[in-house]
């Protein structure tokens, strides 16, 4: 009998270690995100804000109410998308900073089903794919590019990046453009736009293409053999070779995935996000920019792991809805662009391994804890 | 396209080859000794805006020193995270990037206007007629800015340093072979720390130039890629000084004849493909340079004694 409670309770002792090994990512994750937003903090009181009243109004505006969360979600929707496009060839061992400009293809590549009519549902069908086929094939030539002439791939997506944007604008500004109001493009028809989620707000069931392609990711890279061959690539190229996997092959797929991810986040903007369901060329397409850029920052936060992202996009979009919110805020309010601020300084506070042990306060409780759960590991393992 | 038609593009390409050369030098040493830093776009423009507020304060050489300085203090961090706490330099790169686009449209709003802020050539100050541009240089062929001829020396005396000085060696250890050099007794977390540093306050006077001595503005968008582009000058040089010189007047000249076709009263092709040309060259004269180059060994990976 007392065995079998020593048992038990061991049991459970591994189960609570386990669980604090897994946390410990996510801790990570949350400090550098609190260093964010004190780096931010500071900031705005060097400017002579109100840090504390700012956050107030940030987090309130991000999540204080049904409408808020609906707001948080929109803008959550196409972070989950372009944090994929990065995490997926980082995943396979590669830096795909290209998600903004397949993500402005793909927005494009939506627009045009605007020209031809379909029944409501194969229209949005059609549209989805034209966003993918258009953010893969952008990512397809920087793939080319570093296989067969060696360009890395920073270097490539970013002048990519730069080409999409003109491309994107031209097309917005001379082809697509809508007769009646020059300023922006034609809209996407009633039947291919996603009907709103929670009336009055801006929510659709756009996050649904977000969610089930982050899903389908996990299962990929968790539960086939493919994607086994992708994260083995990733880890150790030479090893992967000589396992008899195929780089070439892993390299191609994750950046057709990634395109289309960055295609989907295009699409699910343009189709999903009311009033106009256009790109504004005139204004230099407000909706999208700096999308596929944060969305380096959520896939960071998110540990480049799929579940990780819908929680880090969720906090993400959180800044940038509440950050509309804090905008005008008070007498003296903080301007949106702090957010990026906050981003980047996260971004920057991720990059160091074990940041916890940066801190002096934390070092020695989290010292501790890492002994006992390498002790709780030997013991597990003898 | 007459003759002064010419001289005048080449002075264009000179003065857009600056910022591309001084920036590609600084990661040259920095990318020696094995620190790959793809944080140089928001150094170049985080520092454009520091600069320019310098020179509005204390003229153009404050505007450059400052600029320079917190060209180096954000290396410093971002050496000092990648080396000490060996960090992931890519990330570290990002972050730096998304930190500066924010900081300066944040900046810029508190100056008064948003995304945009014009740096005068002069100001008056009690009667007196003040600089905050630094002065061009007045030839037959047109007003030159004086950073031109650093830009142009500069790369003689870098590849000098880094192939006949004893310090130039020790920084190539540190990125080559980092044990060995660790093993002669040169401290490598140190040596990367003060060539990221050198490269960051190059970087960051590349930034000022930007504003301070050659387009008198800061925008949001004003860095428009030259970090990345210095980068693709660094891969085609091979860490070669003197071809990432060329290299960055190649860049600059694209950037140039860009800027001239879109002024062409009869506009031959729309605005919006010349903008794309820099991007286009080089990508195709990077797929062009490969397979000749090689990079230092430890390039990107942080050193821990065994």
């Amino acid at each position: 009998m007392s065995t079998n409670e020593a048992q038990q309770s061991s049991r459970l002792l591994r189960g609570v270690r386990r669980t604090l090994t897994g946390l410990h990512p996510a801790l990570e994750s949350l400090i550098a995100a609190l260093v964010g937003l004190l780096v931010g903090a500071i900031l705005m009181a060097v400017w002579g804000y109100d840090p504390w009243r700012a956050y107030i109004a940030l987090f309130q505006g991000a999540y204080g109410g049904s409408y808020e969360w609906a707001s948080s979600l929109t803008r959550t929707t196409p972070l989950i998308l372009t944090a994929l496009t990065f995490s997926i060839c980082l995943r396979a061992g590669m830096f795909n900073i290209g998600a903004e400009g397949q993500m402005y293809m793909g927005a494009t590549a939506a627009i045009c089903i605007s020209y031809f009519t379909l029944p409501f549902g194969l229209h949005h069908a059609v549209g989805l794919l034209f966003a993918a086929l258009a953010g893969a094939a952008w990512s397809l030539i920087p793939a080319a590019l570093k296989m067969m002439r060696g360009v890395s791939e920073v270097i490539s997506t970013i002048m990519f990046n730069w080409i999409a944007k003109w491309l994107a604008l031209y097309l917005a500004i001379y082809v697509l453009v809508d007769p009646l109001r020059g300023e922006k493009t034609v809209s996407i028809p009633l039947t291919a736009r996603f009907p709103l989620l929670v009336p009055r707000t801006d929510l659709s069931y756009g996050i649904f293409v977000s969610v089930a392609f982050a899903l389908f990711i996990y299962f990929l890279l968790w539960h086939t053999t493919t994607g086994y061959e992708l994260r083995a690539a990733g880890l150790n190229p030479a090893a992967a070779r000589y396992g008899g996997i195929r780089d070439k092959r892993t390299m191609f797929l994750s950046f057709i995935l990634g395109g289309i991810a960055a295609g989907l986040a295009g699409a699910t903007i343009v189709m999903g996000l009311p009033p106009t369901y256009a790109i504004y060329g005139g204004g230099g397409l407000p909706q999208l920019v700096n999308m596929g850029f944060d969305g380096m920052a959520v896939a960071m936060v998110g540990r480049n792991h799929p579940i990780g992202i819908i929680i880090a996009a969720i906090f993400f979009g959180g800044l940038n809805a509440g950050g509309r919110v804090m905008q005008f805020y008070g007498s003296n309010p903080v301007p949106l662009e702090m957010v990026r601020v906050v981003m980047g300084a996260i971004v920057i506070a991720m990059s160091i391994p074990e940041l916890i042990r940066v801190f002096p306060m934390l070092a020695n409780s989290s010292k501790n804890l890492l002994n006992t759960m390498r002790r709780g590991r030997k013991e597990e393992s003898a | 396209m007459s003759f002064s038609d010419i001289i005048s593009l080449l002075r264009i390409s000179l003065h857009a080859m600056v910022p591309l050369a001084l920036t590609a030098i600084g990661e040259i040493v920095g990318e020696t000794a094995g620190l790959f830093n793809i944080g140089l776009e928001g150094i170049l423009l985080i520092s454009a805006f520091a600069g320019a507020i310098g020179a509005e304060a204390g003229g153009p050489y404050i505007g450059l020193l400052i600029g320079a300085g917190v060209g180096g203090l954000i290396s410093l961090l971002f050496a000092v995270i990648n080396t000490y706490w060996r960090g992931t330099q890519m990330v570290t790169g990002i972050g730096i990037n998304l930190f500066a686009m924010g900081f300066v449209a944040f900046g810029l709003i508190q100056l008064g206007a948003p995304g945009f802020h014009m740096v005068p050539s002069t100001i008056v100050v009690d009667g007196a007629e003040k600089a905050i541009q630094l002065a061009k240089f007045r030839t037959p062929w047109g007003m030159f800015s004086p950073m031109i001829l650093l830009a142009l020396v500069l790369p003689f005396v870098v590849h000098w340093f880094l192939k006949r000085t004893r310090a130039g060696l020790m920084l190539k250890a540190a990125g080559e072979m980092p044990e060995a050099a660790d093993v002669a007794g040169i401290n490598i977390n140190r040596i990367r720390i003060l060539a990221a540093v050198f490269g960051g306050i190059l970087a960051g006077l590349a930034g000022a130039y930007m504003s301070v001595a050659w387009l008198g503005l800061v925008t949001k968008g004003l860095s428009a890629g030259r970090g990345f582009i210095a980068l693709a000058c660094v891969v085609f040089s091979g860490l070669n000084p003197l071809l990432a010189l060329l290299a960055a007047f190649i860049f600059g000249f694209f950037q140039a004849l860009a800027e001239w076709v879109k002024t062409l009263p009869s506009k031959p092709i729309p605005g919006e493909f010349v903008s794309m040309l820099p991007y286009i060259v080089t990508l195709l004269v990077v797929s062009g340079a490969i397979g000749r180059v090689r990079f230092p060994k430890f390039l990107g990976t942080p050193y821990k004694r065994e």
